[in-house]
């Protein structure tokens, strides 16, 4: 008891000053890098302010109001939802199915591991000028299986309605290999003996053992993927500044991409300043969902 | 009984084959079109034209590769390099030692896990432009020097660390500088190589800041080259424009390659949240 | 109720040999433990008898039918894991109503949404949900029904997983080492309740264990197992007191049996010199004394070996003293006496730094060089049946 005193005074006296010390730099740049750029954003959400402008306003959440009204800030929040629509349920789908495939197999499954990772680590900028190539209406080769399918020339980055789908599916294509990982390692905590153990209680059918242990257990996993996989397609950006500039005639604008050009292609600062609150603001939405979620379903 | 395993083991690895020639469909695309001429450049999946590097001859003239590769790796190791020179004090300040402020620095590391780069971009941007750093490695460099996921992460592990071990380096004398970097780092080895993947993969990939931060092309880092790459090779050399591509995409995919482990490791770190 | 046939069963994992030729018969309704060392194969026995694995050779039979073919859940047995494998995302009802759900409901009825159409299952887990709280009930964890495993403690977990096993109604219960995870204290508790659930249901237990004190004080009869093979079958007591090979004897009896080397002359046996007032027997080679089988007697008795006391361990209700003979090898030799005896025995002063131990030559054991058992040198001691 003494002995644990003595030490306890021992490491105050000793170590004056050095939590301090080792935690400054972190502590200013997390200061400059968050926290005042946070409350810049806010003032400047409030304000007018353009660059170059001769002089700027106050405007209250006149920016907040004018975005909610700004077909053109709707239309991206559209196309961004519709993009998420297809990524989350066929990133953790598709991911959750690869999986399970892989799961099994001995040799094969660092072959399958390598091949479906590769994407992840690739340069997406690099391979979706690769995929504008594959996907070209009138010179790629998925020309040919299209019209093999009897669909004609397919315009998969010029057709308005294909355009966000297709994006989706280059996004999906990079993810798929991610998730799939994750969900190895979900599947790999999962007991043994929990299996044997259906499989004496009369659940070894492939159906049951996947309702009663792996879904179950996956649970955590699960919602983690769900949240990663949904914050990830919320900040689309790469391929529609590379493939389509937010085109055909603003089909493919996405949020990030409206907030990039607000602020520095027309330079509205305060308006963009706004906009990416509200960006902001769904990005936590997300986040404090996953930290809700996770707490109550989690940890047997 | 057997017959059906059978089946089942191959009917498994009917859709697996196939995502996977999705998966690989692109990059073998991209080199077999780097090596044909631009006239036989939709010449299907033979190997039948074969131009040599003349593709990859015209791209390095056209736009300089090399320099951007070196830019990518003067960023990433920059930004590594400070990250890990500011995150590991402070992670271990925050598990093992008590000072005033220390929830509240570490509730501020948390909520900075919910924001990321495109968030403080606007007025980082605007700092930088009104100190006159734009297109330079630092701005390039800056946002990053603080990663709170490194914080976080290596937090959970210095404070699995024993007491003990700190408590008898401190009788003998060390300095708390020293225990940092003599003693409670080298266990969290694992962890520091796994984030530093995460870390050069994520940074060698990024477009968005570099983006807006930089003009010039000297400096441009992968992504940002092959954006300059592509509007420069407007005309329909598909097969220069391949090549550009191989020789932006091969240095990761190549380390990848040689370090799969360490890489599905490090670039899924984030799954050990 | 059911007997279980083990016909020479052999099994390899790649190229180690984990089974060989195993034969066993348990009788219905007896408690049968297999016991030895990790690695000995009686995991892996009881997973075949299970049927989660396959033998390589050899058949299966659970109640006179053979089961080879079989899946797990048709072989009308239920297994108690070391890990108890309790779903942990379900409530103590639904671990336990889980394999009568299985048996009783379709597949349709299963399914997460579409069940809520079926009026069948309604009824269906109604009696499912009787019967298990039946079971729950029995064993004392009836208020625990609403609980999920992680809230419970080891003990309440296993009983739970008992639970599990026993509202099947199997023909035979078969454990992994049940009692491995729970402390000193509440093992032995436990040891006494599983013993008494045995005795109530009158089921077929198969026990697996390395503990030897679990397998003398719960079984019927106790299969000692070394290496793949059962090397002696039989009652707890034949094990202790007939042990058919040094391995055997080392293995069962706690503080562990004395081994001291012996050789012949003049027709009597001699160990570290001294000759004992035992018979010589052809071939023998090891003399086997259990603890209680040696006594501290006057200095120059003859037949008695000179040992140094090495120390004194006083267990309140009787005492182990560990010393070593004076012979080449400083044998280890083991004395265990009541407390009467001993402080009759310090009172005579026949205890200090140099004992005088003499065997009983009635429960001696004697071994040849193989460590094989050689009946003539003893007299079987007529333990209580």
């Amino acid at each position: 008891m003494r002995a644990a005193a003595a030490t306890a005074r021992l490491d105050a006296g000793l170590i004056l000053g050095a939590g301090h010390a080792f935690a400054a730099p972190a502590t200013l740049l997390l200061l400059l890098i968050y926290v005042v750029p946070v409350v810049a954003l806010v003032w400047l959400s409030l304000t007018d302010y353009e660059l170059g402008a001769v002089e700027t306003r106050f405007l209250g959440l006149e920016n907040f109001a004018r975005a909610l009204a700004d077909p053109v800030f709707r239309r991206s929040i559209a196309n961004t939802f519709a993009y998420v629509a297809i990524v989350l349920p066929g990133g953790v789908l598709l991911g959750l199915g690869a999986a399970l495939l892989v799961h099994g197999r001995i040799r094969s499954r660092s072959v399958y591991e390598v091949i479906y990772f590769l994407p992840v680590t690739s340069t997406l900028i690099a391979m979706a000028t690769v995929w504008q190539f594959l996907l070209h209406p009138r010179l790629g080769p998925v020309r040919e299986i299209t019209l093999a399918l009897g669909l004609g020339e397919v315009a998969f980055l010029s057709d308005p309605a294909l355009v966000i789908p297709t994006l989706a599916a280059i996004g999906l294509w990079q993810l798929v290999g991610f998730n799939m990982i994750l969900f190895l390692a979900g599947l790999s905590a999962i007991p043994a003996d929990l299996y044997e153990a259906a499989a004496l209680d009369g659940a070894s059918g492939g159906i049951d053992r996947f309702l009663r242990v792996t879904w179950p257990l996956l649970g955590p996993t699960t919602m983690f993927v769900t949240v990663t996989t949904s914050i990830t397609a919320f900040k689309v950006f790469d391929t529609v500044r590379v493939l389509t500039e937010g085109g055909p005639a603003g089909a493919s604008e996405v949020l990030l991409y409206v907030i990039w050009l607000e602020g520095f292609q027309y330079f509205r600062i305060g308006y963009a300043a706004a906009l990416t609150l509200i960006f902001l603001a769904f990005i936590l939405a997300f986040s404090i969902l996953q930290a809700v979620a996770l707490d109550r379903r989690v940890h047997y | 009984m057997r017959g059906s395993v059978t089946v089942g083991r191959v009917a498994a690895h009917l859709p697996l084959a196939l995502g996977a020639a999705v998966m690989l469909l692109p990059f073998v695309w991209m080199v077999l079109t780097s090596f044909r001429p631009a006239d036989a450049v939709f010449a299907g999946f033979g190997l039948s034209t074969f131009a040599g590097l003349a593709n990859y001859a015209h791209a390095l003239g056209t736009a300089p590769l090399l320099r951007f590769m070196l830019n990518g790796v003067i960023v990433c190791a920059g930004i590594l390099a400070v990250q890990l020179l500011v995150a590991i004090p402070a992670a271990y300040a925050l598990a093992k030692l008590s000072f005033r402020g220390r929830s509240l620095l570490f509730a501020l590391v948390v909520a900075g896990l919910c924001i990321p780069i495109q968030v403080p971009a606007l007025p980082l941007y605007l700092g930088l432009a009104r100190a006159g750093l734009l297109d330079t490695y630092l701005a390039m460099m800056f946002p990053f020097f603080l990663s709170v996921f490194a914080i976080f992460l290596f937090r959970q592990f210095f404070k699995s660390f024993p007491d003990e071990i700190i408590q008898a380096a401190r009788l003998d004398g060390a300095g708390e500088f020293e225990i940092v970097w003599r003693f409670v780092a080298p266990a969290a080895l694992p962890a520091i190589s796994a984030f530093s993947i995460f870390s050069v993969v994520a940074h060698w990939n990024d477009l968005y800041w570099p983006l807006i931060v930089i003009t010039e092309t000297r400096l441009a880092p992968p992504p940002l080259g092959m954006l300059y790459f592509r509007d420069a090779e407007t005309g329909s050399n598909y097969g220069a424009l391949m090549a550009g591509a191989t020789v932006i995409t091969a240095p990761l995919v190549l380390a990848f390659l040689v370090a799969r482990r360490r890489f599905i490791q490090g670039v899924t770190m984030t799954g050990l949240k | 109720m059911a007997a279980i046939g083990l016909e020479s069963i052999g099994k390899s994992f790649g190229s180690t040999q984990v089974l060989t030729d195993v034969t066993l018969h348990v009788c219905d309704g007896e408690f049968l433990t297999l016991v030895g060392p990790s690695g000995c194969g009686k995991s892996t026995l009881l997973r075949i008898i299970a049927g989660l694995e396959r033998q390589d050779r050899g058949t299966v039979t659970i109640g006179g039918r053979p089961v080879d073919g079989l899946k797990p859940a048709a072989r009308g047995v239920a297994m108690v894991f070391q890990s108890y494998a309790l779903y942990p995302h379900m409530s103590v009802a639904r671990n336990i109503a889980t394999p009568l759900e299985m048996q009783r409901l379709t597949l349709a009825e299963r399914l997460p949404l579409l069940r809520l159409l079926s009026p069948r299952r309604r009824r269906v887990m109604r009696g499912i949900m009787a019967e298990v709280e039946a079971v729950a009930a029995s064993l004392q964890i009836d208020g625990l029904l609403d609980r999920k495993p992680a809230e419970l403690s080891g003990g309440q977990r296993q009983r739970v997983a008992l639970g599990r096993a026993m509202v099947r109604r199997p023909d035979a219960f078969l454990m992994d080492e049940p009692l491995s995870n729970l402390d000193a204290k509440l093992r032995v508790h436990m040891r006494g309740e599983l013993a008494d659930l045995h005795r109530r249901l009158g089921a077929t237990f198969v026990y697996v264990t390395h503990d030897q004190t679990e397998a003398m004080t719960m079984s019927d009869r106790v299969a000692l197992m070394l290496e793949g093979r059962i090397v002696q079958l039989g009652t707890p007591a034949e094990l202790y007191d007939r042990p058919a090979t040094v391995a055997v004897a080392q293995f069962i009896g706690s503080p562990p049996i004395s081994l001291v080397p012996v050789s012949e002359q003049g027709g009597r046996l001699v160990a570290g010199g001294v000759r004992l007032g035992l018979p010589w027997v052809a071939g023998a080679a090891t003399l086997g004394l259990r603890p209680e089988s040696v006594a501290p007697v006057r200095l120059g008795t003859p037949g008695a070996l000179p040992a140094l006391l090495r120390r004194a361990e006083n267990l309140g209700a009787e005492w182990l003293l560990y010393a070593t003979l004076e012979d080449a090898d400083a044998t280890e030799i083991v004395c265990r006496l009541a407390a009467d005896a001993h402080d009759a025995a310090r009172a005579a002063g026949l205890l200090g730094d140099r004992l005088w131990l003499l065997p009983d030559p009635a429960r001696a054991h004697l071994f040849d060089r193989e460590g094989r058992r050689l009946v003539a040198g003893s007299v079987p001691h007529e333990a209580a049946a």
